[in-house]
C-alpha cells in the first residue's frame, strides 16, 4: 500500500549519518519507561506551538554516525529496564528515514526497544520499511481532524497523509500510539475528538493515546530564534477542560493518558 | 543469658549480633498495606517536638543551653517530652532540645559556641579547663608543625576535625538489648584479661582502652537506672530492645558530639522482637509503629553544640543519626522486614525529616515491593539516598554493616574509621601551573614545580606537576591525620561507642577530596581545548582563556570521565603509600558535604573556566549545567569512578522536578526504581535523591515558617531546607534540576 511518496530522503547527509539536534539520556514523556531520546533536526512543519522551533531548520545540528549512537543506547540499556529503550524524535525524524533504518537494525540486535515519534508525513520505501519490520513503537501525532485546522496549525496542507501513515502502519500489524496536542477552543473541541475518536476507534495496533495539554514552555525558544510566536492567543487547558476531553476519549481507546 | 524464645547460634556463646539476625529475622516480601498511621500519644508528642523546634528556630538556631554541666553517659537527669505519652524515653539532658557542653573535643569552641549565644561555662568549668585539663584540640596544637598549619589554613585541607570530635564510628547498639551489659562487661573482661605483654606502647593503649569501655558500660548501666530501666540484663521484649538499643546510642551521643554519629543498622535486629512479640499477640502492629515513630522522633531530636562557622562546612545543623535499611545477606536472604517498612513509615507519620538519614542499602535482588516503596517514599519526601549494597557487600566483605556520616561502609561491631576531611584537590590542581605556589596567597606550598611561562599549558606537563603537588598534598595531608587521631585517642577517646564494638578492630582512615568535577573539566580543556592562563604581576593565574571546545564531565563522554577517574585513583594512590597510626587501612570518598561552597571561596579561577570563589559542584557530581546530555548520561559519568579507587564512598545528589520523572506517580515510581536498578547495576556506589520542583525551594526561601519540614538531599545528608543560610539555599537552587525537553 503506497499512498504518498517522497521522492528522495529530504536531508542530506552521509551514509549511516544522522543530523542530531540534541540527545537527551533520560526521557521520560517520550514513550514507554526510560529512553534515550534522539532529537533529530528538520522539519517540514512549522506547527504554531511547536516547543522545539530549534529543531524545525534542515541545516544545522551534529552529524553522528549511527555507530556513535548506538553505543551511547548501549552504556544507557541498564537503565531502560523492561519497558524503556530508544526514541527518534524531532524535529521529524523519518526526514532521515534511511539511516534510521541501519541505526534500528543495529539496536534490535542489541536488544533494545525503538520508537518513532512522527508526524506522519513522510512514507517512503524507507519509512514503510522502518514500519514493517524495525520500529517496535510508533507514536503518531495527529494535528487536527479537519483539513483547514491541519492547515492552520501546521502551515501544511494535505492532513490525510496522517491517516493513511496510520492505515499503513495498521496494516503492518505493529504497535502503534496516537498523540494529540489539546489546545483550548482549536484542538480541545467536543466535535473534533467525537471525529477522531470515531475514525481510529477499530485501529486494533492502537495500544493507547496520550493527550498532551498544550503549554507555553516553548515560546522563550522562538524569541530566541527570532521568531514571531503564533500562538499567542491561546491559553492553556483547565483541570475541567482537561478531565472532559478524556471522558470523550475514554469512549474510543482503552486507554487515555495525559502526558 | 534468657534466649529461650529465639533460635540458637554462636551468638548465644559470644557476642555476635549478626549471627542472632540470621538465625531469628523473618524477611518480608509483602507490600506496604500493613502500615499503620501514628498513635494518638505519638501525635501528641510529635507537637510538643515541633512547637520546640519552631522555637529553636525561632531563637537563633539553639532553644536552650547547659552551662553548668560536662557532658558524660550519666551525666543529667532524666529528661522528658512529655512523660505520660511517652513509650520510649531517654534525652541528651534534662530538657528538650538543650544542648551540652562536650568540652573534650576542644575547649574554646564550647567557649566560642556559647558565647555566640551570649552565654558561657561556669566558672568552675572555665578554671578546670584552661589550667588542668587538656582537650584534643589542645594536644593536636601542640603538635602541628608549620607546614600542616600553612595547608590548613590557605584551604588546601579544610574540615579537619582538629577542634571538634571526629565522630563516624558507629557502636553496635543492638548489643545492650541483646545482651545486656553485664555480660558485655563480662565478655570485655575477658578481653582485658587476654591483652598481655611484652608491654609496647600499642598493648598499654589497648589496655588502657578496654579498662575505659569497661567503665563506660557501668555509666550506661546508670544511665538506664536514671529511667528506671535496667540495662544490665538482655531486653526481654519489642519495647525494650527498642528502649535498650536506643539507650545505647543515647549514651554515644551524650559523651560525644562527632560531627556523624550513625545508628546502624537497627531495623533487621529490631524486627526480630518485635515479629517475635506480635506472633505471640503481645503487641498489636499499632504498638510496633509507636515504638519506631517514638524511637525515630528521640533520634530527631538529637543536639550537638556547634559554632557558626562549623555551619559552613555542615550546613544545617545536621547530626547524621544514619540509619542503613535493607541490603541482603551473603546467604541470598534480604535483611528486608516488615521494620524496615516500619521506619520509612515514620517520614508519613511524622512528616519528612533530615533525621535519622536513612540509607536504603539497594540491591537488584530486594523484593520488588521494598523497593516501589522506598521510591515512593523518595518521591513524596526527599529524605532517604540510596547506596550499592551487592557491591559494598562483595568489595569490603561484610553484610551486616552500618554507614558512617554520609556514605561509608562500616561493619558493624567489627571496624570503625577515623573521619579524615577532605582536601581541596582542585587547588592542588592549581598548584601544578603555578610552581607550587597557593593562587591566592602566593605561599609557596609545594617545592619541585617549575613555573610554566608557556603560552597555553601544556597537558602532559601540567598532568605530571599535578602528581608531584598531590603526592605532597597527600604527604602533609596524612601527617595531619596522624597527629588528629593519636591525640583524639588520647583525650576524647569514644569509650562508650567502643565499648560496643570488638576489642582491637579493623580501622579505616577515611581520606576524601573536594573539587572532582573541576580536576577533571580543567584537565580536559587544557587536553582537548586551548587555555592560555592570565598572570598578574607576581606570575600567579588569575583567570583562563579558552579557545575552542572540550567535553565534560556529566555527559558520559570516556574522553573525559576517564580524567575524573584517574584523578581519584591517582590521589588514592599517593595516599596509600603512606602509613597511618595504629595501622588504618587507608581509604578515600569523593564527598563535600555542604562544604563545596566554602572550598569554591578559597579556590581561585580554574581552568574549566569556572571563576574564582564560584562554588564547587558537590561530592561526585558534574558542575551544574555542564551535563548537557541528561540525567542519564550524568550519572553514567560518575558511575565510571572506581569504588576500588574510593572505598570510603563516592557521593551523587541527583535532583529531578516530578514531572520529568514521569507522567504521574505510578511512573515515577518505576522509573525511579528502573534508574537506581541501572546507576548501581552500572556499579555506583551513592545517590541521593531529590524529588522537587525549583519553584518550591524558592517560595521556601520566601517564606521559611510554610515549611518548617522541607527537607532537601544534599551531598551524602539531607538538611531541613529551611535551616540552610540563604548562600547555600541558592547554592541547592543553582544545582542541575534535570529536567527532559
Amino acid at each position: 500500500m503506497r499512498i504518498l511518496t517522497a521522492k528522495k530522503n529530504p536531508i542530506k547527509t552521509g551514509k549511516n549519518i544522522l543530523r542530531v539536534h540534541s540527545i537527551e539520556s533520560f526521557g521520560t514523556h517520550d514513550g514507554p519507561g526510560i529512553r534515550m531520546v534522539i532529537f533529530l533536526q528538520g522539519c517540514k512543519l512549522k506547527c504554531l506551538y511547536c516547543h522545539n522551533p530549534d529543531t524545525i531548520n534542515t541545516i544545522g545540528g551534529n552529524l553522528y554516525h549511527i555507530e556513535e549512537l548506538v553505543e551511547m543506547a548501549v552504556k544507557e540499556k541498564p537503565y531502560f529496564g523492561k519497558k524503556g529503550g530508544v526514541t527518534v524524535s524531532g524535529g521529524e525524524p523519518l526526514l532521515q528515514s534511511k539511516a534510521l533504518i541501519p541505526l534500528f537494525k543495529r539496536l534490535k540486535e542489541e536488544g533494545i526497544h525503538t520508537n518513532i515519534d512522527t508526524n506522519g508525513r513522510v512514507l517512503n520505501h524507507f519509512t514503510e520499511t522502518l514500519l514493517d519490520e524495525y520500529a517496535d513503537l510508533v507514536m503518531l501525532d495527529i494535528k487536527h481532524m479537519t483539513e483547514e485546522g491541519y492547515r492552520y496549525i501546521t502551515g501544511m496542507k494535505n492532513r490525510d497523509t496522517t491517516f493513511n501513515f496510520a492505515k499503513y502502519r495498521e496494516a503492518s500489524g505493529k504497535k502503534m500510539w496516537l498523540r494529540y496536542v489539546l489546545i483550548p477552543e482549536i484542538t480541545n473541541k467536543p466535535q473534533l475528538l467525537h471525529d477522531l475518536g470515531a475514525y481510529f476507534k477499530d485501529f486494533k495496533t492502537i495500544e493507547k493515546i496520550e493527550l498532551q495539554p498544550y503549554h507555553k514552555l516553548g515560546v522563550h525558544k522562538w524569541e530566541a530564534l527570532g521568531w514571531d510566536y503564533q500562538l499567542k492567543e491561546a491559553r492553556e487547558n483547565t483541570e475541567a477542560e482537561i478531565d472532559a476531553a478524556v471522558e470523550i476519549l475514554k469512549n474510543y481507546f482503552k486507554d487515555v493518558k495525559i502526558n | 543469658m534468657e534466649v529461650k524464645q529465639f533460635n540458637y547460634g554462636i551468638w548465644t556463646e559470644k557476642v555476635d549480633v549478626r549471627n542472632f539476625v540470621m538465625n531469628n529475622m523473618t524477611p518480608y516480601h509483602g507490600t506496604s498495606d500493613f502500615l499503620v498511621g501514628p498513635s494518638e500519644r505519638t501525635q501528641r508528642l510529635w507537637e510538643v517536638c515541633k512547637a520546640a523546634t519552631k522555637e529553636e528556630r525561632q531563637n537563633n538556631g539553639v532553644r536552650s543551653l547547659d552551662t553548668d554541666t560536662i557532658s558524660t553517659v550519666s551525666a543529667f537527669n532524666a529528661g522528658y517530652i512529655d512523660k505520660e505519652n511517652e513509650v520510649i524515653v531517654g534525652l541528651q539532658t534534662d530538657e528538650l532540645l538543650k544542648r551540652a557542653m562536650k568540652p573534650f573535643g576542644g575547649f574554646k569552641v564550647v567557649q566560642k559556641a556559647l558565647s555566640e549565644h551570649g552565654v558561657k561555662p561556669n566558672d568552675t568549668i572555665t578554671e578546670l579547663f584552661s589550667k588542668y585539663v587538656k582537650t584534643h584540640n589542645d594536644g593536636v596544637f601542640d603538635a602541628y608543625n608549620a607546614e600542616i598549619k600553612k595547608y590548613r589554613s590557605l584551604g588546601f585541607l579544610t574540615g579537619l576535625p582538629d577542634n571538634y570530635a571526629r565522630g563516624r564510628i558507629i557502636g553496635d547498639y543492638r548489643r545492650v538489648a541483646l545482651y545486656g551489659i553485664d555480660f558485655l562487661i563480662k565478655s570485655k573482661q575477658e578481653d582485658l584479661a587476654k591483652i598481655s605483654g611484652p608491654m609496647t606502647e600499642a598493648v598499654i593503649r589497648l589496655r588502657e582502652e578496654v579498662s575505659e569501655q569497661i567503665k563506660a558500660l557501668k555509666e550506661m548501666i546508670d544511665l538506664g537506672a536514671k529511667y528506671d530501666l535496667d540495662l544490665s540484663r538482655p531486653a526481654e521484649n519489642a519495647k525494650e530492645a527498642v528502649q535498650w538499643t536506643y539507650m545505647a546510642y543515647l549514651a554515644a551521643v551524650k559523651e560525644q558530639d562527632g560531627a556523624a554519629m550513625s545508628l546502624g543498622n537497627v531495623s533487621t535486629f529490631l524486627d526480630v522482637f518485635i515479629e517475635n512479640d506480635l506472633q505471640e499477640g503481645l503487641i498489636t502492629e499499632e504498638e510496633a509503629q509507636e515504638f519506631i515513630d517514638q524511637f525515630v522522633m528521640k533520634l530527631r531530636m538529637v543536639r550537638h553544640l556547634r559554632m557558626a562557622a562549623y555551619d559552613e562546612i555542615f550546613a544545617g545543623d545536621p547530626t547524621w543519626v544514619t540509619e542503613a535499611i535493607g541490603g541482603m545477606f551473603e546467604d541470598g536472604r534480604t535483611k528486608v522486614t516488615k521494620t524496615s517498612f516500619r521506619f520509612l513509615n515514620t517520614l508519613y507519620n511524622l512528616g519528612p525529616s533530615p533525621e535519622p538519614n536513612m540509607t536504603i542499602l539497594w540491591s537488584d535482588d530486594l523484593p520488588q515491593h521494598f523497593k516501589d516503596f522506598c521510591a515512593k517514599v523518595s518521591i513524596d519526601t526527599s529524605s532517604i539516598q540510596f547506596e550499592n549494597d551487592t557491591l559494598m557487600r562483595e568489595s569490603r566483605g561484610s553484610d551486616d554493616y552500618g554507614i558512617a556520616c554520609c556514605v561509608s561502609h562500616q561493619a558493624l561491631g567489627k571496624s570503625i574509621q577515623f573521619f579524615g576531611a577532605r582536601t581541596n584537590l582542585a587547588k592542588t590542581l592549581l598548584l601544578a601551573i603555578n610552581g607550587g605556589r597557593c593562587e591566592i596567597s602566593g605561599t609557596q606550598i609545594v617545592d619541585g614545580i617549575e613555573p610554566c611561562d608557556c603560552q597555553y599549558l601544556d597537558f602532559d606537563k601540567v598532568m605530571s606537576n599535578f602528581k608531584i603537588a598531590m603526592k605532597e598534598v597527600a604527604r602533609v595531608y596524612n601527617d595531619s591525620m596522624n597527629i588528629i587521631h593519636y591525640m583524639h585517642d588520647r583525650y576524647y577517646y569514644e569509650k562508650a561507642q567502643m565499648a560496643l564494638i570488638d576489642t582491637n578492630p579493623d580501622i579505616n582512615i577515611a581520606y576524601g577530596i573536594a573539587g572532582l568535577s573541576i580536576v577533571a573539566d580543567s584537565l580536559s580543556a587544557i587536553k582537548y581545548a586551548k587555555v592560555k592562563p592570565i598572570r598578574n604581576e607576581v606570575g600567579l593565574t588569575v583567570d583562563f582563556k579558552i579557545e575552542g571546545e572540550f567535553p565534560c564531565y556529566g555527559n558520559d563522554d570516556d574522553r573525559v570521565d576517564t580524567l575524573a577517574a584517574n584523578a581519584v585513583a591517582d590521589f588514592n594512590n599517593a595516599l596509600k603509600k603512606l602509613s597511618v597510626y595504629k595501622n588504618a587501612e587507608s581509604t578515600m570518598s569523593v564527598l563535600t558535604i555542604t562544604s563545596n561552597v566554602a572550598y569554591g571561596k578559597k579556590t581561585g579561577a580554574t581552568p574549566d573556566g569556572r571563576a574564582k570563589g564560584v562554588p564547587f559542584a558537590p561530592g561526585a557530581n558534574p558542575m551544574h549545567g555542564r551535563d548537557s546530555q541528561g540525567a542519564i548520561a550524568s550519572l553514567n559519568s560518575v558511575a565510571k569512578i572506581d569504588y576500588n579507587d574510593s572505598l570510603d564512598g563516592i557521593s551523587n545528589t541527583f535532583s529531578i522536578v516530578p514531572k520529568s520523572l514521569g507522567s504521574n506517580k505510578e511512573e515515577r515510581i518505576e522509573n525511579l526504581t528502573t534508574i537506581l536498578d541501572g546507576y548501581f547495576y552500572r556499579n555506583a556506589q551513592h545517590i541521593n535523591v531529590n524529588v522537587l520542583n525549583k519553584k518550591t525551594l524558592l517560595d521556601a526561601m520566601e517564606r521559611p515558617e510554610e515549611y518548617p519540614q522541607l527537607t532537601i538531599r544534599v551531598s551524602g545528608y539531607a538538611v531541613n531546607f529551611v535551616r540552610l543560610t540563604r548562600e547555600q539555599q541558592q547554592e541547592v537552587i543553582t544545582r542541575s534540576f534535570h529536567e527532559s525537553m
